[in-house]
C-alpha cells in the first residue's frame, strides 16, 4: 500500500506541460517531445500510432461510428440497376458487422486513449528529466525497464488482449444486443435489426405477457433452486465431512476418494448416465417394474413431472455437489482448534450443541466466500439442468422453456434453438444483476476480502 | 468402571451405525459409476439390460470405438488431446504471470484489474457464445483446433485468485533478499517464484488441461457440422442422442471410461492443492 502512495506522488510531481515549453508540442503531435530528446525511437512509435489512429479514422473509423448508429439502413433485396431492365440481387447492410465494427472502433479508441495518455506522462517526464539536467534513458534501457520496474507492462500485455478480444468486446457486443430487437425475425444479412431502447426489458418484465409469464417463474425457480441446492449441498457435505472424521473412524482417505472419484469425472458423462438411469424407460423404472413394485402404466416419470423433475434435479446435484463440500469442510474440520471441544465438553455440552455453537459458526465464518461463489455457481448451474432434463419437462404457457430451466439454460435455449438473442442477452444483463447485487453484499464484508492485503 | 465400559460400548454401537451410513453413501456414490464400468464391458447389445452385472465381459466395445467409422472417437481423442495441451501451456503461463503480477508488483491498475475480473466473472459465461463466434468468424477462424485453444485460454488472466493466493503465502523477504542481490523482477519471477511454486503450477496446469474435456458449449458452437473437428464432449454428446442410444450406448460407455480414467487418477493425485486452492490456503492442515 505505500508502495502505491509513494508511486502517486512521485507522477504528481512531474511538471506540467506549459505552452512555453517545447515539450508541450506533445499534446497535438505525439512522440514529439521523446524526439526532440534524441529518444527516436520511442517518438517514432508514438507518432506511428497517432497517424495510424488518426488515418483510420478518417478512412474507415466514422463510418463505423456512423454504422453503429443506424445499424444499416439498406434492405437486402432486388434492385434494378440504372439503364438495366435486369434486377439483381443487392447486398444489403449486414446490422451484425456494423455493431462489430462499431464497437470495435470504439474498443481501439479507448486503446489508443490510453496511448495518448501514456505519450503525455512521457513528455512531462522528458521536460522533467530536461529541468533537472538529466539525460533521457535511451530506447535500450527503457526496454530492459520492461524486465523489470515495468515488468508488470509485460506480464499484463498479453492477458488483456486476450481479456479484451475474447471477454470483454463479445460481452460489451452483447449487453448491447440487449437493446436492439435482434431476434429471429431480424436476422442479418437478410434483414436489418434496430435499437430499441429498453423494449426487451419491458418486455420480460410485463410489456409481453407470454414472456413475463415466462421470466418471472423461471426466474423464481432459478431463486428457490439456488437456494435449496446451496443449502443442502452445504449441511450435507458438512455432515458427510464430520462423519468421515469422526475419531476413530478408520480408512479416512479411502473414504474420501469413494466420493472424490465423482468430481474427477466429467460431468457431461456422469449426468448423461444419470438422465439415462431415471429415464421413463432406464434400469431404475426397468428395475422397479421387474421387482414388482411398479406396474408399466405406472412407472415414475422422475424427469416428465414438473415436481418430480425437480426433486430428482436437486436430488442428482447433491450427488454432484456434495463431495465438493465434503473435500473442503474436511479441510477445514481438521483446522479448528481441538481444546475449544475439551472445554465445551467438560461444561457437559451434548454432541449436538457442540456442532450447533462450535463447528458450525467455525465452518460457516472460515467459508462466505466459498458459499458465495456456490450459491452464485447454482444460479449459472447450466450442466445439471441442460444435461439432466434439458429444462423440460415442456409447457406451452413458458415460451421456448421447460419447468426446470433456469434463467441461463433458458438463455442457452433462446440462443441456440430459435435464436432471439436480444432476449438471450437481456436475460444474460438480468443475470449479472442478481449475482452482482449478492455478491456485492456479501463477499466485500468478508474477511477473505479484507485481509487481501495482509501478506504484503 | 461400569460407566466407562458403557461409553465404550455405545462408541462402538455409534461408530459402527456411522460405518453402516457411510457404506451406504458410497454405494450410492459408486452405483452410476460402476455401472458405467459395466455397461462398457457387457457383451449383451442394447442401451439396457435388466441386470446390473453384465453376463458376459467383453473388450470389443473398446474396439468398435476406437475403429468406429460414423463416430470418429480416435480423431476427437486425437483433437481433445492437441487442444488440451495447448490450452494448458498458454493458459497455465497467463494465469502465472498475472498472478505473479498481482501478488507481488503495485501499481495504479492493480485494483481497477481485479475489480474488472469479478465483475466480469458474473456473467454466465457462455452470454457471449454468440459474439465470440462472430468474432472468430470475421477472422476466419472458425471450426478450427486453434480456435478453440484461443477460447478456452483466453481468459486465463481472470482467473488468478487461486494462484495469487499461494504467491501471496511466499515470503517476501525472498524477494527483498533477492533485490538486494540486484536480480530484476523478471528475475526474481523466474529463479525465486516460480521454483517454489511446484504444486500451484501442476494444479494450474492440472485444471487447464482438464477443461476442454468436459466443455460441449463453445466447441458445439465453433465447430458446427464439422464433425471431423469435434472434440470428444460433443462428439460423444451425439452419440447418445436419442436416436443414437440404442446402437452407441455401450460404446459411449467405453468412451467414458477412456476419458475417465486418466483424469481419475490425476484428480486424486491433486485432490489436497485443489482444497488448498478454493479455500484460498486458509486451510493449512
Amino acid at each position: 500500500m505505500p508502495k502505491e502512495k509513494k508511486a502517486r506522488k512521485i507522477k504528481s510531481n512531474l511538471p506540467n506541460l506549459a505552452f512555453d515549453k517545447p515539450e508541450s508540442v506533445s499534446i497535438w503531435i505525439m512522440g514529439f517531445a521523446n524526439l526532440i530528446h534524441r529518444q527516436f525511437v520511442k517518438g517514432i512509435l508514438f507518432l506511428a500510432v497517432q497517424v495510424a489512429y488518426i488515418w483510420f479514422m478518417v478512412t474507415r473509423g466514422i463510418g463505423a461510428l456512423n454504422g453503429l448508429y443506424t445499424l444499416g439502413t439498406q434492405k437486402q433485396g432486388w434492385v434494378t440497376p440504372e439503364g438495366s431492365k435486369i434486377p439483381i440481387l443487392a447486398e444489403g447492410d449486414n446490422s451484425m458487422l456494423l455493431m462489430i465494427y462499431g464497437v470495435a472502433v470504439i474498443v481501439l479508441t479507448i486503446i489508443f486513449a490510453g496511448a495518448y495518455y501514456v505519450n503525455l506522462n512521457s513528455a512531462r517526464q522528458m521536460l522533467a528529466l530536461r529541468l533537472s539536467g538529466k539525460k533521457a534513458p535511451g530506447f535500450i534501457s527503457d526496454l530492459k525497464s520492461l524486465l523489470d520496474q515495468k515488468f508488470h507492462v509485460t506480464l499484463m500485455t498479453p492477458s488483456i488482449i486476450g481479456i479484451l478480444l475474447f471477454t470483454v468486446l463479445p460481452l460489451i457486443f452483447m449487453i448491447l444486443i440487449a437493446f436492439t430487437n435482434y431476434d429471429k425475425d431480424h436476422q442479418p444479412p437478410g434483414n436489418l435489426f434496430r435499437w430499441v431502447g429498453l423494449d426487451n426489458f419491458a418486455a420480460i418484465l410485463g410489456a409481453n405477457q407470454l414472456l413475463a409469464d415466462t421470466f418471472f417463474p423461471v426466474l423464481g425457480w432459478t431463486l428457490i433452486w439456488a437456494v435449496i441446492a446451496t443449502g443442502t449441498n452445504y449441511i450435507l457435505g458438512m455432515l458427510l465431512a464430520i462423519l468421515i472424521n469422526k475419531k476413530g473412524i478408520r480408512f479416512k482417505a479411502m473414504w474420501r476418494t469413494v466420493f472424490v472419484i465423482t468430481i474427477a469425472l466429467p460431468q457431461f458423462i456422469t449426468l448423461l448416465v444419470m438422465r439415462n438411469m431415471f429415464n421413463d424407460y432406464g434400469p431404475i423404472n426397468e428395475f422397479l417394474v421387474s421387482a414388482g413394485i411398479i406396474t408399466n402404466a405406472t412407472r415414475i416419470l422422475f424427469l416428465n413431472n414438473v415436481l418430480l423433475a425437480r426433486i430428482t434435479v436437486l436430488v442428482v446435484n447433491l450427488w454432484i455437489g456434495i463431495p465438493y463440500t465434503m473435500l473442503i469442510s474436511s479441510g477445514i474440520l481438521m483446522s479448528i482448534p481441538n481444546d475449544m471441544y475439551e472445554a465445551a465438553r467438560i461444561d457437559g455440552a451434548s454432541p449436538f450443541k457442540l456442532f450447533v455453537k462450535i463447528t458450525m459458526p467455525y465452518m460457516v465464518f472460515v467459508t462466505t466466500p466459498y458459499l458465495i461463489t456456490q450459491f452464485i455457481g447454482n444460479i449459472n448451474n447450466f450442466n445439471v439442468i441442460f444435461l439432466l432434463t434439458g429444462g423440460g419437462p415442456n409447457t406451452s404457457t413458458y415460451y421456448q422453456a421447460g419447468k426446470t430451466d433456469l434463467l441461463v439454460t433458458w438463455l442457452y435455449k433462446l440462443t441456440a434453438n430459435v435464436r432471439d438473442y436480444n432476449l438471450a442477452s437481456t436475460i444474460g444483463i438480468v443475470v449479472f444483476v442478481i449475482s452482482a447485487v449478492v455478491s456485492l453484499i456479501t463477499y466485500r464484508n468478508t474477511v477473505a476480502y479484507k485481509r487481501e492485503e495482509e501478506f504484503s | 468402571m461400569k460407566s466407562s465400559q458403557s461409553a465404550k460400548a455405545q462408541r462402538i454401537a455409534t461408530n459402527t451405525s456411522i460405518y453402516v451410513i457411510l457404506t451406504v453413501l458410497a454405494i450410492i456414490w459408486l452405483f452410476p459409476i460402476m455401472w458405467v464400468v459395466f455397461t462398457a464391458f457387457r457383451a449383451e447389445p442394447g442401451s439396457f439390460s435388466p441386470n446390473f452385472l453384465p453376463k458376459s465381459l467383453t473388450f470389443q466395445n473398446f474396439i468398435d470405438l476406437w475403429n468406429n467409422e460414423v463416430y470418429p472417437f480416435k480423431t476427437w481423442f486425437a483433437n481433445t488431446f492437441l487442444v488440451a495441451v495447448c490450452t494448458c501451456v498458454l493458459s497455465t503461463t497467463l494465469t502465472l504471470t498475472i498472478s505473479y503480477v498481482l501478488s507481488r508488483m503495485r501499481f495504479k491498475l492493480r485494483k481497477p484489474y481485479m475489480n474488472m475480473a469479478l465483475v466480469l466473472g458474473m456473467f454466465p459465461g457462455f452470454m457471449s457464445m454468440i459474439a465470440v463466434y462472430y468474432v472468430l468468424k470475421s477472422v476466419g477462424m472458425t471450426q478450427s483446433l486453434t480456435a478453440l485453444v484461443l477460447v478456452y485460454s483466453a481468459g486465463a488472466g481472470i482467473n488468478f485468485y487461486i494462484c495469487k493466493g499461494f504467491f501471496d503465502t511466499v515470503p517476501r523477504a525472498l524477494d527483498e533478499a533477492a533485490k538486494l542481490d540486484g536480480a530484476t523482477n523478471a528475475q526474481i519471477f523466474t529463479k525465486v517464484i516460480l521454483p517454489l511454486s511446484g504444486p500451484i503450477i501442476v494444479y494450474t496446469s492440472l485444471m487447464a488441461f482438464m477443461a476442454p474435456w468436459g466443455d460441449f458449449i463453445f466447441a458445439r458452437i465453433i465447430m458446427g457440422d464439422n464433425y471431423q473437428k469435434y472434440t470428444v464432449a460433443i462428439g460423444m454428446f451425439q452419440m447418445v442422442a436419442k436416436d443414437n442410444i440404442y446402437a452407441n450406448f455401450r460404446q459411449f460407455n467405453a468412451g467414458c471410461i477412456v476419458i475417465g480414467i486418466p483424469i481419475v487418477i490425476l484428480f486424486i493425485l491433486m485432490q489436497r492443492l485443489y482444497v488448498e486452492g478454493v479455500t484460498g490456503g486458509a486451510v493449512k492442515s
